[in-house]
């Protein structure tokens, strides 16, 4: 549990906005670390790759002064930190390099893949989430009972089944046998040129349109992963949880309200589930960066055109600058989630404003 | 003149004996202690079942395995057999036997577990111990390092690192640690502090145990049961990122019987021929389920606190 | 005192714990009753002090299980009531103040908020309504300014504010019966005083019935109008608090030389003896 106990007893109203504006100075200072960091580790893997960059531009039958030149165009002959200063100034100033596969920008590239991953994972938290949440409530409240088991085995599967695996066979169910949902893909072929992208994801942008024809195809073909998504979203939720909503029933205040004469519903969902959304925040933020990562092998299963399956069929064809760039991309992503987590954190809890 | 009593005892008693007479006998009493109150839950004697069945068949694959998992039989005739008494999980697009093939996988899925654990704890312990009991700017250092390497999700992270150093095996491997061992230092490090201030520490410093020595001999032991908890929660996990690792072509190379290797080359007879893909998920959902049954157990008798 | 019904009758009350370890009787046969008046209840940590006063409420945790002879209040049976007019009477007629106000309030809601809440789990009143009858009870307690007080989050306020703020919010429907378990143990010397004076008076006022609950003789006895002493879950005697010095039971008489006094030396210092039998 977060035992922030400030000391100050009221009135210190400036004291508290000096300690805010100090402790968002020392949230940028470690997200400016981190992020060099991030870039640190991805200048050393593109450091250890075995390719030869030149020969990846040049070919193999350059002759030794195109080599060199090129060579040096590249910046290869500098000394490593020099290197590394360039690359940051590169990518800071948005330049992730070009891809070999699509010999497009890999920003670019990025940028138009990405909303696509950003959609799946939303819908998949947000399922995880508004069910996860409840279930897990219910498990604390009915402890031992049925729906603690459920909860119990369900997250059980979820940190056990393969996401891939699961996929596969939900395709074989419900695409190939049952019929119930589109298949791979976000559209059906037929539909695929008829939108003109605004926001980059389907449901969103057919919506914006009033393109309904396109929005139910667009629906029948994201539930499936995003329901895989989001049952490992809810396998997680719901045991966090569960375990966080048993330590808040347990406290003291919780006796009061009942002193009170409190409906128990009103302890449950009020008191306990009010206090245990502090710590439930960091889940669910943590379970939305996870479910970007479980993308990956998401979207390869469902073809899915979304960073994952870039960054894998990048990966496939040695295209090394779109693979750092992506996982780049993702590793910002996820500090930018825990640094919302952590404001939002701040929002819930009055005990750190 | 004082007599000697003799006392023939029963190793029960000589395990839950309340004084024992020598640290050897204090150990297996402590593990006994944990060893009943493991037993008496069946969820985690299922997990320890599955776990220990695990490296039996990885020991004796070779007089399960009714078949070579290298060598498929005749392509015209015995591709993609449905489930059978010859072939009982059925046979591939290469005509191998299935069960075969998975029951030889199990080598590879308990070396990938134990290869990442032995790599990673120690990693993670050592940096843990060291930035904990040293704090300062080393302590700043490290556990920012940490902070960086668990910045990055793990499997993105394993994916990048395997495409620097080329796909295989071994390099899934590396490239799993890699990025194992960053919790395992945070619960060190956070075991570490809890301890270092402890009376017992103070006495052994002043009895001029050197710095090397305190952390090794003293502090490590100590952490060391949390850490084995996580791990062994962790361990479903590897087993998941090294088969999403060979799913993606990325991880064990053809034709080694790895399990998400062996879901990847079904991947496309999944609609006709659904036991191809289906066989090995299930191999590798029950070794996880196992895994987590046995973790959940041991936290609940390791780390009371935690338990829930 | 005057004569009136008693407002609470307990009857060989028993509260027992089933447990995968066996069952813990952690109260035991305990009788009394009680008018608009005091009544102390005595005993060490373990002796089925709080137990009593929770079951009354009916607020024992789950494995628990009650049973009595009779327990009413102002005439109601209690054990046999449905839970939803229980409840009513709950917070309503009869309430309790804990001991620590750090954990007894709710961390994220403000102490207006709460206040509110348990003004109107009863009453039927606007917010606006609430507010005012919160802020009056504020001023009861001598909170110097109680519009600011009623913002607050828990953790700004000090132990004895708390605390206060915690008798306020409990007194707020005008309650006929108060059960305050160790109300002032978790709080700085310093204001123990002042809150015990304020719900000395708050008591008085509106002509409460009170069960004090706490492990100080010398302060129950100087609090209250009798004093029952716990042992074991079972009550090992009861006393009027002018009659202390005439306790003839061991257990009261050890807990009574355990005080520390000015004159004479206590050499060696006093400790309680437990004799296994009164518990049998």
């Amino acid at each position: 549990m977060s035992s922030v106990n400030s000391g100050y007893e009221g009135g210190g109203r400036t004291r508290a906005l000096f300690s805010g504006l100090g402790a968002i100075g020392r949230v940028l200072s470690m997200v400016a670390i981190t992020i060099l960091g991030l870039l640190a580790v991805t200048f050393f893997i593109s450091r250890v790759v075995p390719i030869d960059p030149v020969l990846a531009v040049v070919g193999d039958r350059a002759p030794p002064h195109v080599y060199e030149r090129v060579r040096e165009e590249m910046g290869l002959h500098l000394p490593v930190w020099q290197q590394f200063a360039i690359y940051v100034t590169n990518v800071l100033s948005g330049d992730l390099g070009t891809s070999v596969l699509t010999s497009r920008p890999v920003a670019q590239d990025i940028a138009r893949y990405f909303p696509a991953t950003l959609e799946l994972a939303t819908l998949g938290t947000l399922i995880g989430t508004v069910l996860g949440v409840p279930l897990g409530v219910l498990a604390a409240v009915r402890r031992g009972h049925f729906i603690d088991h459920l909860v119990r085995v369900v997250g059980l599967v979820g940190y056990s089944a393969p996401i891939f695996w699961l996929g596969l066979l939900g395709l074989l169910v419900f695409y190939a046998n049952l019929g119930w949902v589109g298949g791979p893909g976000r559209l059906d072929i037929s539909y695929e040129y008829m939108l003109t992208p605004v926001t980059g994801m389907v449901l969103v942008d057919a919506a914006l349109t009033g393109d309904w024809a396109v929005f139910r195809n667009a629906i029948s073909h994201i539930v499936l992963p995003a329901s895989l998504l989001g049952y490992f979203s809810l396998a997680y939720i719901s045991r966090m949880t569960r375990s966080f909503m048993l330590n808040e029933l347990s406290q003291e205040y919780i006796i009061t309200a009942r002193v009170k004469g409190v409906s128990e519903q009103r302890i449950i969902w009020g008191h306990a589930l009010r206090n245990a959304l502090v710590p439930l925040i960091t889940v669910i933020a943590l379970s939305y960066a996870h479910l970007l990562e479980g993308s990956v092998l998401t979207e390869t299963v469902f073809a899915w055109p979304g960073l994952g399956r870039y960054i894998t069929n990048s990966l496939q064809n040695a295209d090394m600058s779109a693979v750092l760039g992506g996982t780049l991309v993702i590793g910002v992503v996820f500090v930018a989630i825990n640094i919302l987590s952590d404001l939002l954190y701040r929002l819930f809890d009055p005990r750190t404003r | 003149m004082t007599g000697t009593f003799e006392r023939t005892q029963t190793l029960r008693e000589w395990l839950t004996d309340n004084e024992p007479s020598s640290r050897t006998q204090a150990r297996f009493g402590r593990a006994y202690l944990s060893w009943r109150s493991l037993s008496r839950n069946p969820l985690a004697m299922l997990g320890l079942i599955v776990v220990v069945g695990l490296i039996l068949v990885a020991i004796f694959a070779d007089q399960l395995a009714t078949q070579s998992p290298f060598i498929g039989g005749d392509l015209r005739t015995e591709r993609l057999q449905p489930p059978s008494a010859e072939h009982w999980l059925g046979t591939d697009s290469q005509a191998r036997d299935i069960y075969s093939r998975l029951v030889h996988g199990s080598r590879l899925t308990l070396m990938i577990v134990v290869l990442v654990t032995v790599i990673a704890m120690p990693v993670g312990l050592l940096i843990g111990t060291v930035a904990g009991y040293a704090g300062g700017w080393l302590d700043s250092v490290l556990m920012r390092i940490t902070d960086i390497f668990l910045a990055f999700p793990r499997l993105i992270l394993a994916l990048a690192f395997v495409a620097a150093l080329g796909p295989g095996i071994e390099n899934a491997i590396i490239a799993i640690a890699i990025t194992a061992w960053p919790p395992y230092a945070r619960i060190a490090r956070a075991e570490t502090l809890t301890i270092r201030n402890s009376d017992f520490i103070a006495a052994v410093r002043l009895q001029g145990a050197s710095t090397p020595r305190i952390i090794a001999r003293h502090i490590m032991p100590l952490c060391l049961p949390s850490v084995i908890v996580r791990v062994t929660l962790d361990m479903a996990g590897i087993i998941l990122t090294a088969a999403g690792l060979g799913f993606l072509g990325l991880g064990a190379q053809p034709p080694m019987p790895e399990w998400g290797a062996m879901i990847a080359s079904g991947r496309q007879y999944i609609i006709d021929y659904w036991w191809v893909a289906t066989m090995p998920g299930i191999a590798i959902f029950v070794v996880s389920l196992g895994f987590n049954l046995l973790g959940d157990g041991l936290r609940d008798v390791l780390d009371p606190k935690a338990a829930r | 005192m005057k004569e009136q019904a008693p407002l609470l009758e307990v009857e060989n009350l028993n509260v027992r714990f089933h447990l995968r370890t066996g069952t813990v009787e952690a109260v035991r046969g305990v009788s009394f009753s009680l008018g608009r008046e005091r009544l102390g209840i005595v005993g060490e940590s373990g002796s089925g002090k709080s137990q009593t006063g929770r079951a009354i409420l009916g607020l024992t945790p789950p494995p628990g299980e009650i049973t009595a002879d009779r327990l009413t209040f102002d005439g109601i049976d209690l054990l046999s009531i449905p839970r939803r007019q229980l409840r009513n009477l709950r917070g309503g007629r009869m309430t309790m103040v804990m001991q620590d106000p750090k954990y007894s309030l709710n961390p994220v809601m403000t102490i207006g908020d709460q206040m509110i809440e348990a003004y109107r789990a009863h009453k039927r009143a606007s917010r606006k309504e609430a507010r005012e009858k919160a802020l009056e009870m504020l001023e009861a307690v001598q909170m110097r300014n109680p519009g600011r007080v009623f913002s607050l989050y828990p953790h700004e306020a000090s132990g004895g504010m708390g605390q206060r703020a915690m008798i306020a919010m409990m007194l707020v429907t005008d309650p006929d019966f108060l059960i305050a378990d160790e109300p002032t143990s978790a709080l700085d010397v310093t204001v123990q005083q002042e809150v015990l004076r304020i719900l000395d008076r708050l008591v008085a006022e509106r002509g409460m019935g009170l069960i004090f609950v706490s492990h100080d003789l010398r302060l129950v006895s100087s609090f209250c109008d009798r004093v029952l002493v716990m042992y074991g879950g079972k009550v090992m005697e009861e006393l009027a608090s002018g009659d202390l010095e005439s306790a003839h039971h061991p257990y009261t008489r050890g807990l009574m030389n355990c005080l520390p006094a000015l004159e004479g030396s206590a050499h060696p210092l006093p400790t309680l003896r437990r004799d296994p039998a009164w518990t049998e």
